[in-house]
């Protein structure tokens, strides 16, 4: 009875009703360039309405907790030592989703043009006007993504990035919480221009809810290394979208670790354009239920629309005490994208009976010279490795740890920078060892 | 050291039983081998002391110094001082060869009530004792066993004995699927380790792996018991003759 209840509850919120009631709760920010791009996000809002359980690709994960009126209240997680503090960076902070100056470094880096949403975003003309809200548009099909429309419509804040040659130092968007019930709306749009390289780093929770849009526009030969540890609080509910479209020769990796958060929905819409180029996104996720409730959804599109291109997915879940782990990915490979190489892998590891793991993997295929693969497993510990530990002295608990790592180890290698995948690896071990006992 | 007493060992998950009533004492100091034909128990015997899952005791004792090991978890039977080689050595992608011998010297450390070995004085621990095994920085750098081939594989199992320094040594017919030198480089390492305070049981099915390892006695094992017990000579007897003469003589 308490399900079909919810689910009753959700069908309500759902739908046109549920994007107008959206559309007002945010007050229209003072458009410049962006006027446009924020009226046609508006458009398709209003027609695909917010989504439902009955949508698609929202079976497996309850939209719920992203429509009501009010955010769930949150506690602000305080971190001793937040995640690559001893690393040289640039930080940019957002604390509830405002762009906190005093907080943040001087936004200046050689060959790197920074700008806030907030307060470019009246200009009139402005180089992000070719971008802002135009590969989020080009993202919507062929499955709608209503809250990166809602997103465009409404995001008052953001980082407006522009490089130009190889970026001396990562840049660091910091999120911090400070109010349990706050909501956050941002949107970073970020354009590498032909050869530019940049490592772009997003730690922290953005806000007891938050709607996060990022679309990067990668020129020929440009590289972007993405690196995203998830804020680590409790009762954090998060939707992003990573909007990417890539030129020849350009790579991206983007790689995210989510530990804890009630619910997480990452979108990634990748768009290889250019011949030649290289996209991987990887994901590692620890999940536990004992925390509150935990729900992770990665939902990945790649569409290959160019020759020689390769495309990677790498995407691994540790769950336990009940939580639930969701991989929607799919590979698209257009008429013409000869010599494609894509390949998808998406696999849980459930640590007891109580926890579940759904995945749809789908390819779809339109060239006839190509490699496409994937694959999906749902396992427990292995328990011939689990004895040789144990018969060697390490506790069970340990153990377990050691094969957690074990089995995160294929995306944690997509971080292609040692010590920021060093870091990561301690993260990790952190939070296993935190749970020992 | 180790003492079995009437051993007697099911299948947990159906009715078979695979030990019949063992006996067996090894004195520290002492090198004891088993050999016996395939399915007679030896494997089982190894994985029983050292704890793994699947197998019911159903009756006899086994202790490690007066200490009850059937009651022991795995790890708190290492900890006692018990090690199992391991016939197949497990491969553990991900996790490198150092973090793992680390974890598992200071685990046992702590449950001893020592204290933990520092990273600094790790690294040199198993440096010296990698070197006498030909065991180079890169492998210890690698995963687990990972990419390992056979040889390296059991030259491993022996730096984690020589790195944990057990009491009593059990090694699962640690020859299968070595050649020549890799068989010597692995006795040499076991013979490195011979002293008065530690005990071994070498479970093989050939005399040649003893030609290396000596033992002070030979076991000949058969349908879940000891059926014949003697000095080297008895290895020999198996090598030149088979099991046949040995088993029709017992029964």
């Amino acid at each position: 009875m308490a399900r079909e209840g919810q689910a009753a509850a959700g069908r309500a919120l759902a739908g046109p009703a549920a994007a107008e009631a959206a559309l007002a709760a945010w007050p229209a920010p003072k458009a410049g360039f962006t006027a446009a791009a924020r009226a046609e996000a508006e458009a398709r809002l209003r027609v695909a309405g917010l989504p439902g359980r009955r949508d698609e690709y929202w079976r497996f994960t309850d939209p719920a907790p992203l429509l009501t009126p009010e955010p769930a209240a949150s506690a602000p997680l305080r971190v001793d030592r937040p995640i690559f503090e001893g690393f040289d960076k640039l930080r940019l902070v957002f604390v509830d989703g405002v762009f906190d100056a005093a907080a943040s470094d001087d936004p200046a880096l050689a060959g790197v043009e920074i700008a806030r949403l907030a307060e470019a975003g009246a200009a009139d003309i402005h180089w992000a006007r070719g971008l802002y809200g135009v590969l989020e548009a080009a993202g919507q099909s062929p499955v709608a993504r209503p809250f990166a429309a809602l997103n465009t419509a409404r995001a008052a804040d953001g980082l407006l990035i522009r490089v130009s040659g190889v970026a001396p130092r990562p840049l660091h968007i910091s999120y911090r919480q400070s109010d349990p019930g706050s909501e956050a709306m941002l949107h970073h749009c970020i354009r590498l221009e032909p050869g530019a390289e940049m490592t772009l780093i997003e730690t922290g929770t953005a806000a007891a809810r938050a709607n996060l849009v990022m679309e990067v526009d990668l020129g020929e030969g440009a590289r972007l290394h993405h690196i995203r540890p998830q804020g680590r609080a409790h009762g954090r509910r998060v939707i992003s979208h990573l909007f990417a479209r890539l030129g020849a020769a350009a790579r991206l990796k983007s790689f995210t670790l989510s530990m804890n958060g009630a619910f997480t929905r990452n979108e990634a819409v990748i768009d290889i354009a250019g011949d030649h180029a290289v996209a991987h996104v990887a994901g590692a996720t620890l999940g536990d239920g004992a925390d509150g409730r935990f729900v992770h959804d990665d939902t990945v599109f790649v569409s290959h629309g160019a020759v020689g291109c390769e495309s990677r997915q790498v995407f691994k879940k540790v769950l336990k005490n009940g939580a639930t782990g969701v991989f929607q990915g799919k590979i698209l490979v257009r008429p013409g994208a000869q010599k494609t190489d894509g390949y998808q892998i998406s696999q849980a590891l459930l640590l007891d009976e109580d926890s579940q793991f759904l995945a749809k993997p789908e390819l779809e295929i339109y060239a006839d010279d190509v490699k496409c693969s994937h694959g999906s497993t749902t396992g427990a510990i292995d328990e011939t490795a689990l004895f040789y530990l144990r018969s060697r002295g390490v506790t069970r608990a340990q153990a377990v740890s050691l094969l957690v790592l074990s089995f995160l180890a294929d995306a944690i290698a997509e971080i292609e920078d040692a010590a920021l995948a060093a870091e990561v690896v301690a993260r990790l071990e952190d939070w296993l060892a935190r749970r020992e006992a | 050291m180790l003492k079995i007493k009437d051993l007697q060992v099911k299948l947990a998950e159906e009715d078979k039983v695979i030990l019949k009533g063992l006996d067996l004492e090894v004195a520290a100091g002492a090198v004891h081998a088993i050999m016996g034909p395939n399915g007679s128990g030896k494997s089982t015997l190894s994985y029983v002391l050292a704890g793994r899952d699947g197998y019911q005791v159903t009756e006899g004792s086994a202790t490690l110094d007066g200490a009850d090991l059937l009651a022991m978890e795995p790890e708190e039977r290492a900890a006692a001082g018990l090690f199992l080689a391991f016939q197949y050595p497990v491969e553990i992608p991900g996790v490198g060869n150092m973090t793992f011998l680390r974890t598992a010297l200071n685990a046992q450390r702590k449950a001893r009530g020592q204290a933990e070995v520092g990273a600094g004085d790790f690294l040199k621990l198993v440096r010296d004792k990698a070197r006498a095994l030909k065991i180079d920085a890169e492998m210890l750098k690698r995963p687990v066993n990972v990419g390992f081939s056979g040889g390296e594989k059991k030259r491993n199992e022996i730096l984690q004995m020589a790195v944990l320094e057990p009491s009593m040594c059990i090694l699962d017919e640690t020859d299968s699927g070595l050649d020549v030198d890799a068989m010597r480089l692995v006795a040499d390492g076991v013979n490195a380790l011979r002293d008065a305070g530690r005990g071994f049981l070498v479970i093989t099915h050939y005399q040649r792996l003893l030609d290396h390892i000596r033992p002070d006695v030979v076991h000949i094992m058969a349908d879940g018991r000891i059926v014949k017990t003697g000095g080297p000579e008895l290895a020999l007897e198996v090598e030149k003759n088979g099991y046949t003469d040995i088993l029709a003589e017992v029964a």
